[in-house]
């Protein structure tokens, strides 16, 4: 069969055949080579090169939901929305990192958003290391000017995108601010716990505030659009995403127009302090506010450093701060009533008891004197409330006090009202306060952090709200408001519903009362008497303010000492109507002086504006209550 | 041989059949080129329909009047006796060097080389003339020189003038068309009797040469190879590498090509139809084939092209001269070598060397080319069926032998 040209010699022909058959079986090994691999990829492993393939295709964009209002109790929108443009750039589709190109679109980029190069490689790269394919937003609330330029040189910018987001917007400007908190790009730890497992890189969620404690109403849920994109990116076709559910609304117990008035109160004495106005049964709270205060929308564009260190500097008084309940003050006169009652229930004395105040007590070789130095002669319980004496709580701080454990009575009696610990108020970063105790003093003095174990001084000093003890706003109004309504230790709440955008009210938030302490009702009348004839009665210490209210007030004045060369903190706090309590009102200001001059007036306004009263101009009852 | 012939009907189509030497056509060669050609113009038909705005059939209707001109000119080549060629050898040859010396002149370039010389409706590229041509004129050197006797002077000569236009061709720089043209002349060689141990000396070489261009070469700052060229000769070992890069390219059809399965994706064929899969109607055209019609497509494909091979291999011993072995030898490992390269590269295992796929890639110089190698190979094959009819009476011409 094998056939030859006839110049072809036969031993040539079977060295022929031979290399023929070579190149014949190469031919084999190539196509076996090829038909395996072929078989390989498409039979073996052609399934996941098909979710490659649709990977490749399929686009998914994630669609921001609007996050839910935040509604006063009246409905009148605290917190909405706006939309602003963002920059958003797609990593994966920017040219390749280090190229010559990339580095053209980034400069690019550094014109318009203003940061540099680097500090937008930084950010890009820290989201790639979450997930590869997240978008990244570099700049918001882009002005019109940008946005054409942007569309205008599309082609200079690949990978580079105009997105609509959602940035809160705070309709009554700066009221409320300190409760609202801010709305940020959920970090990667928290992507880590079970709260956030629904999210995503790059979705927002409550960092602080209202918006952190109802994250999970108000936040919504994300969808997607989904498109079919060729090789460039660019979309050849819609396909079915998921639309995006707005959050829904919180109603909170706030009273927008109360809040409002007792802001510009407190705010006209230009000093830092603090107000709670709550409802003395259920614990709603319907103003809380602290000052300075400061622009919430500050939170919604990027924050520069300067600007955050204005926010939380000492010199400027840390608008940032919550005073309500991150305040730790001494508390002065307004403690009274706690060591009235723990005496009472203890039987250190009795309502009717006479005590002679003699001006001083003297202890050892410390002596221990009125304020002002006042001699107020022989009183009852319901006089010292009245005058406010404080010999009388000095004496029975030292008869109650107890040199080791956790203290005595008025111990026993400040943490049963809540003292020393949190509230339970729907907020984050509440803080515990301070009941000093003969344990814990002499802890401190064993480590040599403090001069002297504890004394009968501590006690007594204790007994009147001065010294080591400290107190926020909140809790003080928690205790009058135990005492108000007879024993009930509530847990103040800001939240009341949740409700959709059309009103219709999906839960509602129960507060149950942390405890319930027992209150006798004579003890609560007297102390109640004695505060009641301390604002409406001539010889009250906040009758100057109160005397001709027309809605009987029971209330304290504070003043606690806070050292050497600072001035003194004003207080007030007042139940309200006295015969039958509805709301608490507690004021404070840092270097305010005596609580009758600043706090008290301060209170007054709320309470005019509750009892819908005409309201006494501000700066004129600062004023008049210093003559 | 030709008797006169009475004027009747039946003998004049008979006479069209005979003058066409279809009788001593090799039908199966035949129908594996006709499959593979009628795939190519099927597959551009289907997945080329977007890339033109407004002309759908742009790709195709090209491809149809190429295979149409290629299957004419297999048919004119099939006519002519091959051995004549070999006299012919100094002027194919010098024809071969002119040509493509003509695109360093008149090169139309086109991404950073030129290849291609603009003709008034074609544009041609010479290295694709140049493999036939080639293959032509070294076989006939080939021999020529191996009368001589075989040492290695020979070796060395005969190996300057199959290398001299591969040389031509990478300094077009056209890398893939070079190395064609490298495997035609040591396959001419190596069926022609060279030593082995001459081989063995050549692998060293070509060993140690590659190993200066790929690595010593870019140390020392002399580069020999486009950078392009380099990186995508070395980056299909790691493709998943960098998705943005040249393994971007081979990620992206193997990607298309392994998404087929078994049966392809037709119309739902998105790495194709979406782009993703780059120059798909000419060196990835496999990859289409895989995605569309899937593991039957694509081994339906390449069987037809292990028939072709086969049929061409075949000729190494049916030949009736050493020429046509030679002939059918070059022409089989330029067809067994593009498509090892051009297929392996779409499926990620050899590297972008832009080799176009016999038959099936779009693009008329390949086409008409490789039909022109066909039409040698049926002279080789009517050759040898007139040769045994002449030498004995008993042999009858078989259309499908």
């Amino acid at each position: 069969m094998f056939r030859h040209g006839t110049d072809e010699s036969p031993r040539r022909s079977t060295a022929l055949q031979k290399r023929a058959t070579i190149v014949t079986g190469i031919a084999i090994a190539i196509f076996s080579v090829i038909g395996l691999r072929l078989w390989y990829l498409q039979i073996l492993s052609g399934d996941s090169y098909r979710d490659q393939a649709n990977d490749n295709r399929v686009r998914e964009v994630r669609v921001q939901a609007p996050r839910g209002e935040i509604l006063d109790r009246d409905g009148k929108v605290l917190v909405a929305n706006r939309t602003e443009l963002a920059l958003q750039v797609l990593p994966d589709d920017l040219p390749k990192l280090g190229s010559p190109q990339r580095a053209a679109v980034m400069k690019g980029l550094a014109q318009i958003t203003g940061d540099t190069p680097q500090e937008m490689e930084a950010e890009i790269a820290a989201v790639l290391k979450e997930s590869r394919a997240s978008p990244v937003i570099l700049a918001r609330g882009l002005g019109a000017g940008k946005v054409y330029f942007l569309r205008e040189h599309q082609d200079r910018f690949p990978g580079v995108s105009v997105e609509r987001v959602f940035a809160r917007e705070y309709r009554q400007g700066s009221v409320a601010a300190h409760l609202f908190g801010n709305v940020g790009e959920v970090t990667a730890e928290q992507l880590g716990l079970p709260r956030y497992a629904t999210l995503d890189q790059g979705d927002q969620v409550g960092q602080s505030g209202i918006e952190y404690e109802y994250d999970r109403y108000l936040r919504g849920r994300a969808g997607s659009e989904r498109f079919q994109v060729d090789a460039l990116g660019r979309p050849t076709d819609q396909l079915n995403g998921r639309p995006a559910h707005a959050g829904d609304n919180v109603r909170l117990t706030i009273d927008a127009d109360l809040q409002a008035t007792a802001e510009g109160a407190l705010g006209s004495f230009g000093l830092p302090g603090a107000f709670v106005a709550m409802n003395v049964d259920s614990g709603e709270v319907l103003a809380m506010g602290s000052a300075p205060s400061f622009d919430p929308s500050v939170f919604t564009r990027p924050i520069t450093e300067r600007q955050y260190k204005a926010l939380v500097s000492r010199e400027n008084d840390a608008p940032l701060a919550n005073r309500a309940i991150q305040g730790l003050y001494p508390t002065g006169s307004i403690f009274k009533v706690i060591t009235g009652l723990a005496a009472l229930n203890d039987g250190l004395i009795t309502p009717g008891e006479i005590v002679n105040d003699s001006g001083e007590v003297k202890v050892d070789t410390v002596t221990f004197k009125n304020a002002q130095d006042a001699v107020f002669g022989p009183i009852d319980m319901s006089d010292a409330f009245k005058v406010s004496s404080d010999v009388y709580f000095y004496k029975l701080g030292y008869e109650s006090n107890v040199r080791t454990g956790r203290g005595g009575v008025i111990q026993a009696e400040a943490r049963q009202l809540g003292l020393g610990e949190q509230t339970g108020i729907d907020l984050p970063a509440e803080v515990e306060g301070l009941v000093p105790t003969p344990a814990w003093r002499n802890r401190l003095f064993r480590d040599k952090l403090t001069d002297r174990p504890w004394s009968a001084g501590d006690n007594i000093n204790f007994a009147v709200g001065q010294g080591d003890m400290q107190a926020d706003p909140l809790q003080m109004a928690v205790v009058y408001a135990a005492i108000a309504n007879g024993g009930t230790v509530l847990r103040p709440h800001l939240g009341e519903r949740v409700e959709t955008a059309t009103g219709e009210v999906l839960e509602e938030f129960e507060s149950v009362p942390k405890r319930q302490v027992e209150i006798p009702e004579e003890w609560r009348s007297t102390i109640l008497n004695g505060l009641t004839r301390a604002a409406m009665e001539e010889g009250g210490t906040s009758y100057p303010v109160f005397g001709n209210f027309p809605v009987p007030i029971a209330g304290k004045t504070g003043t606690a000492e806070r050292g050497i060369g600072v001035a003194d903190q004003a207080w007030y706090a007042a139940v309200a109507p006295a015969n039958d309590p509805e709301i608490v009102v507690v004021v404070t200001l840092e270097r305010g002086g005596f609580g009758a001059d600043s706090a008290a007036p301060a209170a007054a306004r709320i309470l005019e504006k509750y009892f819908q009263l005409p309201i006494t101009p501000a700066v004129a009852s600062a004023q008049e209550s210093r003559e | 041989m030709e008797a006169a012939r009475p004027l009747t009907i039946a003998p004049r189509r008979s006479g069209l059949v005979e003058r066409l030497n279809l009788p001593y056509f090799d039908g199966w060669m035949l129908a594996a080129a006709a499959g593979l050609i009628a795939f190519s113009c099927f597959t551009l038909a289907e997945a080329t329909r977007e890339d033109i705005p407004g002309d759908p059939l742009y790709f195709v209707l090209r491809q149809v009047v190429y295979a149409l001109i290629g299957v004419s000119l297999m048919f004119a080549i099939s006519r002519i006796d091959y051995s004549r060629f070999r006299e012919l050898r100094v002027g194919i040859y010098s024809a071969m060097i002119t040509a493509i010396s003509l695109v360093f002149v008149f090169g139309a370039a086109a991404r950073g080389s030129r290849r291609w010389i603009e003709l008034p409706y074609f544009r041609f590229q010479p290295s694709e003339l140049a493999k036939v041509l080639l293959i032509v004129s070294l076989a006939a050197f080939v021999i020529e020189r191996t009368r001589r006797g075989s040492d290695p002077r020979q070796t060395i000569r005969l190996l300057a003038i199959g290398l001299a236009p591969a040389a031509l061709v990478f300094l077009q720089p056209d890398l893939g068309t070079g190395l064609v043209l490298g495997a035609i002349t040591i396959t001419i060689l190596f069926l022609a009797g060279v030593r082995w141990t001459h081989f063995a000396a050549i692998g060293a070489v070509t060993a140690a040469l590659a190993a200066f261009a790929l690595l010593l070469a870019p140390a020392i700052g002399v580069p020999v190879l486009q950078g392009y060229q380099q990186e995508r000769l070395t980056s299909f070992l790691n493709p998943s590498d960098d998705p943005g890069d040249s393994s971007y390219q081979v990620n992206q059809a193997v990607i298309a090509a392994a998404s087929g399965e078994k049966t392809g994706r037709g119309d739902q064929a998105t790495q194709t139809e979406l782009n993703f899969v780059p120059e798909h109607h000419t060196d990835f055209i496999f990859a289409v084939i895989g995605e569309r019609y899937g593991f039957l497509g694509a081994a339906f494909v390449l069987s037809l092209y292990a028939l072709l091979v086969w049929r061409a291999l075949r000729l190494l011993t049916l030949s009736k001269n050493l020429y046509g072995t030679l002939i059918a030898g070059g022409i089989a490992a330029a067809l067994m070598f593009q498509v090892l390269v051009n297929v392996g590269m779409n499926l990620g295992i050899m590297p972008v060397t832009g080799i176009t796929l016999p038959l099936m890639s779009y693009g008329g110089s390949s086409v008409l080319v490789t039909f022109m190698a066909i039409g040698l190979l049926q002279s080789i094959h009517v050759q040898a069926q007139l040769s045994s009819r002449n030498s004995s009476r008993a042999a009858t011409p078989a259309l499908l032998r």
